[in-house]
């Protein structure tokens, strides 16, 4: 028996979910909707009473204050729309995973009923409205529902074609009969063997194809199905990141370097290298664990690192965020003995939220959807695992349209003598968390390969939603079985699931699973869906048999599930059985160590792109606000405040500050042990537009900034470290694989001169999207996130003016360097004189900066980046609701780049001075510092050696004024105007 | 001897340690007791002389922000939880322990654990993490027996200064109830304790009310005064540096409400 009820706010609520629907309908330019009222649909299945049917109803489905239900007999009939209303009931499809599942069946226990055995739920919308079918089809699809895991499940309006409704399709419970499956490659030609990667979704190449045949064939066997795909995911991009490990061919054109570089090994040779020669003591454990892990204090060290959640967000901007945030979140908890986590940092790249329906490819989700669903999808998240999100940014490029980037980081904090693990033979396999489904099968091979239009077809298994509660409670037992020494090691079942998680726990020991044993959300799987779904809120542990009970009883207690499912061995060997048959015997070595070495081409061409040539308007107050309004430059209020940045109270300085609270902090501080003056300094640096010209100096320029970020807040150098996150084209392409040398190389020049180790990273590469065959690849995009240790969290310095009469110092040169520029951006240009940067004189700054914070002499202080100057003055300016005035002559400038640079066909333009060029020009490793008057010596004495300029001062009225280099007025604006240029854009 | 407070955890419970860490500062002891250990009587609530119900999404919210403990509370530990109250004991509730009060009919407090107001989606339909002023109504130090001017009757929330500064982080936090009856009790017993204001004390809109609850109400307490639910955080401005101007306040106003449950509880349990 069903029982559908509906849930809807009772008349004079104010249905918030409905009119935020009636927006988002009216940003379509669908104007004729008057209301939208939104009902929460319930299907029960069971017999109950009558009785009992109402009490589910008035006390757990139903606030009896605010929301009416009503009981329906489910005939499946579907409603026709009256007239002017139209309603849209969208469920989700079998096997998505919808929490509420859980929790009313949890809840109509604990009222004491016992016959309703399953819940599904449904979305009902109710449209008022004139409305066309082509507005409906465009609001339900476009809007609604996705039908990668939603379905529609009365048509709307009756017109439109008519969708099953799939009432209760767990239920199906198909049954699985074991069959063991081999893959004949002993016989299969070269084209045979391409086939059956291709057709299994393996995205393994003809060599890696005819190496796992030789090894077969000395068997003298066939794999089976179980083995090929254990095989497929480990040496996948996703997980053993062939690129940065193999061998590369070099070479440079229009560039200095001539010669032809091999490279056995990127990573190691830049990355890496840089860590190595540094050698820096507190550095704990780097690129080792599922996370970089560095000293905190005596009894502590944190850890950090961040993840890339693409090719999910493209296709379901939600699930796929909603999952990123999951997946990072058990790195730290996976590093060592399992760290607790304390902070989230995300960053996105998208394209423009005003591109036009027609830009948008087939296949591909609006940019804007796409950015909605995506910070929905982090704030369900992250704010439901009590993990502030400190940290993040947001930049735009067409070039996103058809795959956004979805950068998510999380570093956490674990006591010193927890930081090891080691798995001993004999130790028990346990899987901990939630259940393992059909979902999330073939993650780790689907993002080694491009999207295409019809990736929303065949990868849809690789979209998920996450149950952050499930994820919840198994991080707060797993911390407490910890503390208690209850097991050997722990790391999380992310891409590639079980199969990579206990392969790798198990590669220099031998394990095996049972996998009968793994607990399952419902019947039908098969031995090799078991072994690679990733499934979500999973982690697996070896422990030591005799604390085996104590450890399952801790989670018990708690209601979360864990299972014994095999043990590690000493055979060197990963033996996986299906209800006692062998479906799996792999060597170890073979399967870690077995991938061929294939050397992939590589060439950089430095392009020359024309400088443009712009007039300086004589007055530039309209520039510098097209400047504030651009979305990359503008507040992203709308953002941050939905994510909980506060929540473990250890907050010092929040993303946004000043004196109402709404002003860009450069980075974020937080205290992980309330008790401690110590806290955490987490920062980002992100810039493509300087990538497209010189990757080189991309890298260059993003390690400064995540750097300068660290300095403007009160820190320094002494104890950073910094993650790598590369999200590339297709590297199997020339090009692409040539800018992403260039970029490691930057890397490692800049990191070096800074002192600044890496502490791990990650690289996402295929990020191309083809649509019939032709490719738009994303433009290269590095992420460098650093993370600080700083000692005494009450010398943190915030961004806002904080008082009248106090001095405006410009710290390091400005270079007419306005390449990538916004400037230039909002002109249509890209321009060729890319910011570069000069690390040992920037290092110097940087020291200086942070040796006058620790003596508290700097009031406020803001580096300069997107919009160079005059933006990050005038930031400060409104934030603290204080005028400003500034002089362009006393700023440090230098005319032209020491080095110039030989680019072809480069005219000598007569270097003049000028206002726009100095204000705007984005140039590296300089700030933008507030000192009190009294303190102008000692400041200046800290600075000798160093470019800077006392280039102002702080003002009682409320205007930002500059004075150009013929000391007239080139800039007047209230700073009331310049604030809502800035706020107003994306504040949705 | 220091008071003994619950820290009541659950799935999705967040903020506990940060508000057992205020508790501490204010000279209790804290403790973190998951909902089955009260239920399966491995605890007794007689333990504790305060029951601290932080913030976090217990159960994911999934049925109405704090629904599903709310009824556990309700229906698998409502005889532990009137003796608790009888005997004159504290609770507080934050933002979701607010809600879970609330829902469990525990605030504003009636014989049968009746729900008679409600915390809703706000009215900008989205989560909103923000700081807000906060003030007493003035109706609040009427003495409802002899309707002159007294102390505050929420102990949690005597000797504040005129306006306190706090953040909300929270997306059900509109506060309505039943019917006007229902608000014009609350009002005329003193049982609203917070109410959202502007930096002056002024009632205000939309941002200074983050949620557009009813008459800016951001707490209240039972008729005795000893239950307070609100959804604000007072762990989150306990101390000056949690401040978002790092104000050189010695202690944050959120510490002065956590110190009051304490030194109650020292003083007359």
């Amino acid at each position: 028996m069903f029982y559908k009820i509906e849930v809807k706010d009772k008349p004079g609520i104010f249905d918030a979910v409905g009119d935020g629907i009636k927006r988002d309908i009216s940003d379509f330019g669908i104007d004729s909707v008057s209301g939208v009222h939104f009902a929460q649909v319930y299907i029960l299945e069971g017999y109950v009473s009558e009785e009992e049917l109402k009490t589910i109803c008035e006390e757990l489905l139903t606030d009896k204050i605010s929301q009416d239900f009503s009981v329906n007999a489910l005939t499946g009939g579907r409603r026709q729309a009256t007239g002017d209303e139209f309603t849209i009931e969208v469920a989700h499809n079998p096997g998505v995973m919808d929490p509420v599942e859980d929790s009313a069946l949890k809840g109509i226990m604990d009222l004491g009923i016992n016959g309703i055995t399953s819940v599904k739920t449904s979305k009902k919308y109710l449209i008022k409205g004139k409305l066309t079918e082509a507005q409906l089809k465009t609001i339900s699809e476009k809007l609604l529902y996705n039908k990668l895991i939603q379905h529609l499940v009365s048509p709307v309006t009756g017109r439109l074609s008519p969708v099953t409704c799939h009432l209760s399709p767990d239920k199906a419970e198909i049954s699985y009969a074991f069959k063991l499956i081999n893959v004949d490659l002993l016989n299969a030609s070269d084209n045979k063997l391409m086939h059956i990667s291709k057709q299994g979704q393996l995205f393994l190449n003809l060599n890696e194809m005819r190496q796992i045949k030789k090894y077969f064939k000395v068997l003298g066997r066939n794999p089976t199905d179980c083995e090929l795909e254990t095989i497929a995911q480990t040496w996948s991009e996703h997980c053993y990141h062939k690129t940065f490990r193999g061998k590369i061919e070099y070479r440079e054109k229009n560039t200095e370097n001539r010669k032809i570089r091999k490279i056995d090994n990127l990573l190691k040779s830049t990355i890496m290298k840089v860590t190595r020669e540094l050698n820096k003591p507190w550095c704990v454990s780097v690129f080792k664990d599922n996370s970089g892990v560095i000293r905190f204090d005596e009894k502590h060290n944190v850890c950090f690192k961040v993840e890339t959640h693409n090719h999910p967000s493209a296709l379901e901007p939600f699930g796929g965020a909603n999952t990123g945030v999951g997946g990072v979140i058990r790195d730290p908890l996976g590093t060592g003995l399992g760290a607790k986590p304390i902070l989230n940092t995300d960053v996105f790249c998208f394209a423009s939220p005003d591109t036009a329906f027609s830009k948008v490819p087939q296949g591909s989700l609006h940019p804007k959807r796409v950015m909605k669903g995506v910070v929905s999808g982090v704030r369900d998240y992250g704010n439901k695992m009590g993990i502030p999100t400190i940290n993040g940014a947001i930049l735009f490029h067409e070039g996103f349209v058809g795959n956004p980037l979805v950068y998510c980081g999380t570093a956490g904090i674990m006591p010193k003598d927890k930081s090891f693990k080691k798995t001993n033979p004999g130790d028990l396999v346990v899987v901990v968390g939630g259940r393992t489904g059909r979902d999330g099968i073939h993650g780790a091979t689907f993002s080694s390969g491009e999207l295409t239009h019809e990736s929303e077809v065949i990868s849809s298994g690789a979209v998920q939603i996450g149950n952050p509660i499930q994820e919840k409670k198994m991080v707060d037992t797993i911390l407490q079985a910890r503390d208690k020494n209850l097991y050997t090691a722990i790391t999380d079942c992310g891409a590639g699931g079980l199969s990579s998680a206990v392969g790798e726990m198990g590669a220099e020991l031998g394990v095996r699973v049972d996998l009968e044993k793994v607990p399952l959300k419902y019947s039908g799987l098969s031995y090799m869906e078991i072994w690679i779904s990733e499934s979500q809120e999973r982690m697996v542990i070896s422990v030591s048999p005799d604390k085996a009970e104590e450890l399952l009883a801790v989670f018990a207690a708690e209601n979360v599930e864990a299972s014994v499912i095999g043990e590690f061995t000493n055979t060197e060997k990963l033996q996986l059985y299906y209800k006692g048959n062998l479906v799996c015997d792999l060597g170890m070595k073979f399967l870690h160590d077995g991938i061929p070495e294939i050397e992939k081409k590589a060439m950089f061409v430095l392009n020359n792109h024309r400088e443009p040539k712009i007039n300086c308007p004589k007055d530039l107050t309209k520039s510098l606000i097209s400047l504030l309004g651009h979305y990359d430059i503008c507040s992203k209020e709308w953002v941050i405040r939905q994510y909980d940045h506060e929540v473990q109270g250890g907050s010092v300085l929040k993303p946004l500050t000043g004196i109402v609270n709404d002003g860009p902090s450069d980075a974020s501080v937080v205290k992980p042990l309330l008790g401690s003056k110590k806290g955490v300094i987490v920062s980002n640096g992100i810039n493509f537009r300087f990538g497209m010209i010189d990757p080189y100096w991309m890298s260059a320029s993003v390690i400064d900034e995540a750097l300068r970020q660290v300095v403007a807040v009160g820190g320094s150098l002494k104890q950073t470290a910094i993650l790598d996150n590369f999200c590339w084209g297709n590297p199997d392409k020339p090009d692409r694989l040539g800018s992403l040398v260039r970029a490691a190389y930057g890397c490692y020049d800049i990191a070096k001169v800074f002192g600044v180790p890496f502490i791990s990273g990650k690289d996402s590469l295929y990020n191309e999207y083809a649509v019939h065959g032709h490719s738009i690849a994303i433009p290269g995009t590095l992420l460098i996130s650093a993370i600080s240790v700083m000692d005494d969290t009450d010398k943190v310095v915030s961004m806002y003016a904080k008082k009248p009469g106090n001095l405006i110092y410009v710290v390091g040169n400005t270079l007419p360097e306005l390449g990538g520029s916004h400037y230039y951006d909002l002109a249509g240009y890209l321009g060729n004189d890319v910011p570069r940067v000069f690390a040992k004189k920037a290092l110097a700054t940087f020291n200086a900066l942070s040796k006058a914070s620790d003596l508290k002499l700097i009031m406020a202080m803001h580096d300069c980046s997107e919009g160079g100057i005059a933006v990050a003055a005038a930031e400060m300016a409104f934030s603290g609701g204080l005028g400003m005035e500034l002089v362009v002559s006393a700023i440090p400038y230098v005319e032209a780049q020491s080095e110039k640079r030989k680019t072809k066909n480069k005219k000598s333009k007569s270097e003049e001075q000028r206002n726009d060029v100095i204000l705007f020009s984005e140039s590296n490793s300089r700030f933008i510092v507030e000192v009190e008057k009294k303190d102008q010596n000692k400041f200046e004495n800290i600075l000798k050696g160093i470019s800077f300029g006392l280039a102002g001062c702080i003002s009682e009225k409320k205007e930002f004024r500059v004075y150009g280099l013929d000391g007239k007025i080139c800039i007047s604006a209230g700073i009331g105007v310049l604030k809502k240029a800035w706020r107003d854009p994306l504040a949705w | 001897m220091k008071p003994k407070v619950c820290i009541l955890r659950t799935a999705g419970t967040n903020c506990d340690k940060e508000t057992a860490f205020s508790f501490e500062k204010a000279g209790a002891q804290a403790e973190f007791v998951h909902i089955n250990a009260f239920c399966s009587k491995q605890k007794s609530l007689k333990e504790y002389q305060i029951l601290a119900l932080s913030g976090g999404f217990s159960y994911g919210d999934d049925l109405g922000a704090g629904k599903v403990l709310a009824n556990e509370l309700k229906f698998k530990l409502s005889g532990d939880i009137k003796e608790f109250i009888s005997s004159g004991k504290l609770i507080i509730g934050i933002c979701n322990g607010f809600q879970i009060l609330v829902k469990a009919g525990l605030l504003p407090g009636n014989e049968n654990f009746t729900q008679e107001v409600s915390l809703i989606i706000n009215d900008s339909g989205k989560f909103e993490d923000r700081w807000i002023y906060l003030k007493s109504p003035v109706n609040s130090r009427l003495s409802p027996v002899s309707g002159r001017l007294s102390q505050v009757k929420c102990i949690w929330a005597k000797n504040l200064p005129e306006t306190i500064y706090l953040p909300v982080a929270h997306g059900e936090g509109k506060f309505i109830t039943k019917d006007k009856q229902v608000l014009e009790s609350l009002n005329k017993r003193g049982q609203v304790v917070f109410q959202y204001c502007d930096k002056q004390g002024n009632l205000s809109g939309y941002p200074d009310n983050p949620n557009g609850s009813v008459e800016n109400i951001a707490g209240i307490c039972d008729d005795t005064g000893r239950i307070l639910g609100l959804m604000p955080h007072p762990e989150r401005h306990a101390f000056s540096w949690q401040h978002p101007a790092h104000e050189p306040e010695k202690q944050g106003s959120g510490f002065l409400i956590i110190k009051n449950g304490v030194e109650y509880a020292k003083n007359n349990l």
